[in-house]
């Protein structure tokens, strides 16, 4: 099953690439704002799956603080959006 | 042997919401499509990733944590686009009167 996770890993890394392109290359803000919204919630999934391979639990509680950072960072940076 | 083929039907499911969404941000042509894209995908996909992990550790605390970052991850990440959209709406529109 580890080879799985493995797997995982590789496949959610390609997709982060990917969306880092739209975050380079979008043409307004928001664009911006939404693909580095989804490379968070893929990083969160990505430091779980380290978790189990290191077989450390710790890492659990890590991925819950990002969670939390990267939604209160969404928020302000739409405010600022909005009042641009 | 059970364990092990829910684990990867949920993973693979999950990698496969994730994919579409990652090639919806890509190819769509503005930004309300982006969006509806990548919400609606990146919640289902984190879900059935996460619901995965959950089957592979089992039953203990690490499970419980995963599915608080479960629930956490279902309320914000659509609020989050949302937020986003509208406040990108509301600049193209200049209306200010809406609050969120």
């Amino acid at each position: 099953m580890v080879n799985m996770l493995n797997f995982s890993i590789i496949i959610l890394s390609i997709t982060v690439f990917l969306c880092m392109y739209r975050s380079i290359k979008g043409p307004t803000i928001a664009d911006r704002i939404i693909s580095i919204n989804v490379i968070n919630t893929k990083v969160i999934a990505i430091i779980i799956a380290v978790s189990f391979i290191y077989q450390e639990t710790y890492f659990i509680d890590v991925a819950l603080v990002y969670a939390l950072i990267g939604f209160t960072a969404s928020i302000l940076i739409s405010k600022i959006i909005k009042e641009s | 042997m059970m364990k092990i083929f829910l684990f990867t039907v949920f993973l693979i499911s999950g990698l496969i919401f994730f994919a579409l969404g990652t090639i919806g941000i890509l190819k769509f042509p503005e930004i309300y499509s982006r969006a509806h894209s990548s919400a609606k995908c990146d919640t289902l996909g984190t879900i059935l990733t996460l619901s995965s992990f959950c089957i592979y550790s089992g039953f203990n605390l690490v499970t419980l944590k995963i599915i608080i970052i479960i629930i956490f991850i279902m309320i914000t990440s659509p609020t989050a686009t949302h937020i986003i959209t509208r406040g990108n709406y509301e600049k193209e529109e200049g209306s200010n009167d809406a609050d969120f």
